[in-house]
């Protein structure tokens, strides 16, 4: 069973911020959902200080083995997340990390101590790389931005902070850096990548960008000594096992959870195949 | 297509269809399962038998009339929510009309036999643009009186179907009727003018683009009646406006 920060997991695969709404899941498949969830942890989507209703349609556009998505974090704010859906967050069979963005230090902050002050909670993922929200893009693409952020939040809180690293940076190892001397605990990679397609601009995920991905979690993992949380493209037991060995702890599935609201289970079912596999050879 | 294990569907709702899990071709698409509302639906040997109404307009529909009987199919469903009875639209509500667009005709073929089997008084107005796209007409309405609209005049009035609608709404049982509509977003729109301005209750089945049909990728928002977006697919398809 691995070990992440000191929280242990049944599998290694969780999802990704933002692809997976286990409310919304559960009203649609009813408490089936429950007995078999698909990850072993469950990250929400990214919830900000205020309510927010998302972007202008059209959000998605399909691409070559992707999508290009331009959501714009639609959540109810902080108050109607604590309020609304934490209690039915906290029925999920698995450890809940809850995702939060804010547009600055002090916002953060606010997001940090309340989420952080809740019981249900076991971990805080910091979105400082959505490439929709102009406030995101500057904290995470700026290794200095993203020291001072995590200095400012680290005494806020116990509890494991993850963050979330966009992959539309030079050097992404360096604002990993950042955020390990800054007292994060964990790293995630790879947000969306920067695109365009047909009336949507904003981030590109799936298959089309898994190479990316690996290459940037490989660079990442040898430049931290905390562990990394990889994604992009994730489809198959076969695609996380190139994660892990790029030096990802865990994977998540995003995308290939629109395709197959199954996925999660799927990926850790072939994951534990190739590795028991691997190990009689 | 045979649905071994799953629920019978509701008419209004849809289902995300995909030849198989993984069905990129080449050039990597389409990538996406394709959300189709399913048009009727019954028992059969083996399970449920589900129709759908499919025309060819990208790679994801190509794909799904290339199918060849025998063949397996990707099936996510049944999805989203159904159409209501009249009563529950509004309480003087006695009997129907379905109004359907071009390929949106679908949705409305398993909700007039619903409603055939609930005797509930139904009128079909049905209109297309041309012959071309006047496809599932025949297989799925044969049984019923129809009325007819086509742009190009070679089937009933020479027009659009909201015409037809317009006509039928001026009579003086309108308020005694609820409007079931499904088509293009042009058509839905001028459908749910007339229902406002003659102040009849209506349920349009919509459309938009979609990734996941099950409220995962927040991608089908379409604007709410009273502000801000909902999502298609869990609070949809279907948008009541009474």
């Amino acid at each position: 069973m691995p070990d992440f920060c000191g929280i242990e997991l049944e599998h290694s695969v969780i999802n990704a911020s933002g692809t997976f709404d286990a409310i919304a899941a559960r009203r649609v498949y009813g408490d089936a959902l429950l007995d078999d969830f698909p990850f072993s942890a469950f990250v929400s989507k990214t919830i900000t200080p205020e309510p927010r209703v998302g972007n202008e349609p059209q959000r998605i556009w399909e691409t070559p083995a992707g999508m290009i998505n331009s959501i714009g974090l639609p959540n109810k704010g902080l108050e109607g997340f604590l309020a609304e859906d934490l209690p039915q967050l906290a029925e999920l069979p698995v450890p809940l990390v809850v995702s939060v963005m804010g547009t600055s230090v002090e916002e953060f902050s606010r997001l940090v101590e309340r989420v952080g002050g809740r019981d249900e909670v076991t971990a805080i993922e910091l979105n400082v790389s959505c490439p929709n929200v102009h406030s995101g893009l500057i904290v995470g693409e700026r290794p200095a931005e993203t020291l001072a952020l995590l200095e400012a939040l680290r005494p806020l809180t116990q509890k494991p902070l993850i963050v979330k690293l966009t992959p539309n940076v030079a050097d992404p190892a360096a604002v990993a850096i950042a955020a390990e001397e800054g007292g994060a605990d964990a790293v995630s990679l790879i947000n969306t990548v920067k695109a365009s397609g047909g009336p949507v601009t904003g981030g590109l995920s799936g298959p089309a960008v898994r190479p990316i991905a690996i290459a940037q979690v490989r660079a990442v993992s040898a430049a931290v000594g905390v562990p990394t949380v990889g994604m992009g493209g994730i489809s198959s037991g076969a695609d996380a096992r190139e994660f892990i060995a790029a030096g990802a702890t865990l994977v998540a599935v995003g995308t290939e959870s629109f395709r197959d609201p199954r996925a999660g289970q799927r990926v850790a079912r072939e994951l534990a195949v190739l590795d028991l596999n691997s190990r009689s050879r | 297509l045979i649905d071994e294990e799953g629920l019978e569907p509701q008419p209004g709702q849809f289902y995300m269809l995909a030849t198989e899990r993984h069905w990129e071709q080449r050039g990597g698409r389409p990538f996406l399962p394709r959300a189709l509302s399913v048009a009727d639906a019954g028992d059969a040997p083996g399970g449920t038998r589900l129709d759908f109404l499919i025309e060819g307009i990208g790679p994801g529909t190509d794909r799904l009339c290339e199918l060849e009987v025998g063949e397996g199919v990707w099936v996510n469903g049944p999805l989203g929510n159904a159409f209501s009875p009249p009563r529950d639209l509004s309480p003087a509500a006695a009997g129907a009309i379905l109004v359907g667009g071009g390929i949106g005709i679908a949705p409305l073929a398993g909700l007039r036999r619903r409603f055939a089997a609930a005797n509930v008084p139904t009128r079909v107005l049905l209109g297309f643009r041309d012959q071309a796209h006047s496809g599932g007409l025949d297989d799925l309405f044969s049984c019923c009186e129809v009325r007819l609209a086509s742009e190009d005049g070679h089937a009933g009035h020479k027009g659009y179907v909201t015409d037809l609608l317009a006509t039928m709404l001026e009579g003086d049982d309108a308020a005694s009727a609820a409007v079931y509509a499904c088509g293009p977003p042009a058509m839905l729109d001028a459908v749910q003018a007339l229902c406002a301005e003659r102040g009849v209750a209506c349920e349009l089945a919509m459309e938009s683009p979609m990734a996941c049909g099950y409220g995962a990728c927040f991608g089908c928002a379409v604007p709410k009646p009273d502000g801000g977006y909902m999502r298609l697919c869990v609070d949809g398809p279907v948008v009541r406006y009474a």
